[in-house]
């Protein structure tokens, strides 16, 4: 598992949030994303390196669009950085999962997930 | 339950997709952050715990200088700045907390678990040590002394806790499945060691 774990390093402008060393996940759904991204990559469907490589440009794209003061998000950009990914692989494409948002937040408000 | 946030709806919407699709199932998810929050990395510390165990040379050299141990085995987060084990004996217990934040060792322990960062016992371990570990299930006997060690961004804490009796007969790899995270927080006894 280490050497998984060695593969995996997301360094410099695409390093996820850090407290003191600790990536920090600062809701479930931000978990949940990360877990997907790599549950899709040890499966095989794309290299670490190839959503690696998405996450630069979805971060630099934000890096460039960013007022001063702006808050950064990275989590966000990590979960964007996916989605594009699985387009690129022909997988699951924007305008399914667009879908699928709007059909879950019409659900009945109090609904439990 | 508040509102999802937009980017929670989003995730959402992509894992039930995804499930659809028969990409992934949730059950997957759960086994991904698992392993990758409780057993990658208590495993690296474990690691260490059960080499000490077995190499009196190597304990010496990690109660002296972790940090240099944790580098060499170029473990994912070494990059924390400094790195000490602390080390327990019949007569002292030690804990290790954070009381400003989560600061943990990252590299050896993975991600800090979800009580480490309350408040609740991030206050109460420093007051009251003996009866927060009482109620997490580690009963210390009067005679032990408990140390807090507290954590900061410039010095994490792991505690190398006591080798449990009847085990020289195992391998290394036998001991360190006996090394548990909380082992190495210092909230529990390593599998077998009598609380």
């Amino acid at each position: 598992m280490t050497g998984d774990v060695d593969d995996m390093s997301l360094e410099g402008a695409i390093a996820p949030p850090m407290a003191n060393g600790e990536i920090l996940f600062e809701a479930p759904w931000q978990s949940r994303v990360f877990g997907m991204a790599r549950c899709l990559c040890e499966q095989g469907q794309y290299s670490w390196d190839e959503f690696r490589a998405r996450l630069i440009e979805v971060v630099g794209a934000a890096d460039a669009a960013a007022a001063p003061g702006d808050e950064y998000h990275y989590f966000d950009h990590f979960l964007e950085a996916l989605t594009a990914v699985l387009e690129d692989k022909q997988l699951c494409n924007a305008t399914e999962v667009n879908l699928k948002t709007t059909e879950l937040s019409a659900r009945p408000h109090g609904h439990d997930h | 339950m508040t509102k999802p946030s937009a980017q929670a709806l989003r995730a959402e919407a992509l894992e039930s997709l995804l499930t659809e699709k028969g990409l992934l199932s949730s059950a997957q998810v759960d086994e991904v952050i698992a392993t990758y929050s409780e057993k990658v990395g208590p495993m690296n510390g474990a690691r260490l715990v059960a080499r000490a165990w077995l190499e009196p040379a190597f304990r010496q050299q990690l109660l002296a200088d972790a940090t240099s141990i944790v580098n060499d085995y170029g473990f994912e987060g070494g990059q924390c700045e400094k790195l000490v084990v602390v080390e327990n004996t019949p007569e002292v217990h030690n804990v290790v907390v954070c009381t400003l934040c989560s600061c943990y060792p990252w590299a050896v322990l993975g991600l800090p678990p979800k009580w480490y960062k309350e408040p609740a016992y991030r206050s109460r371990i420093v007051r009251e040590p003996r009866q927060v570990l009482n109620e997490m299930g580690l009963e210390l006997t009067d005679d032990v002394q408990i140390r807090v060690w507290d954590s900061s961004a410039e010095i994490r804490y792991m505690v190398l806790p006591m080798r449990p009796a009847d085990t020289e007969v195992l391998s290394q790899a036998e001991l360190e499945t006996l090394v548990t995270r909380d082992s190495m927080i210092g909230v529990a006894q390593p599998v077998g060691v009598k609380g």
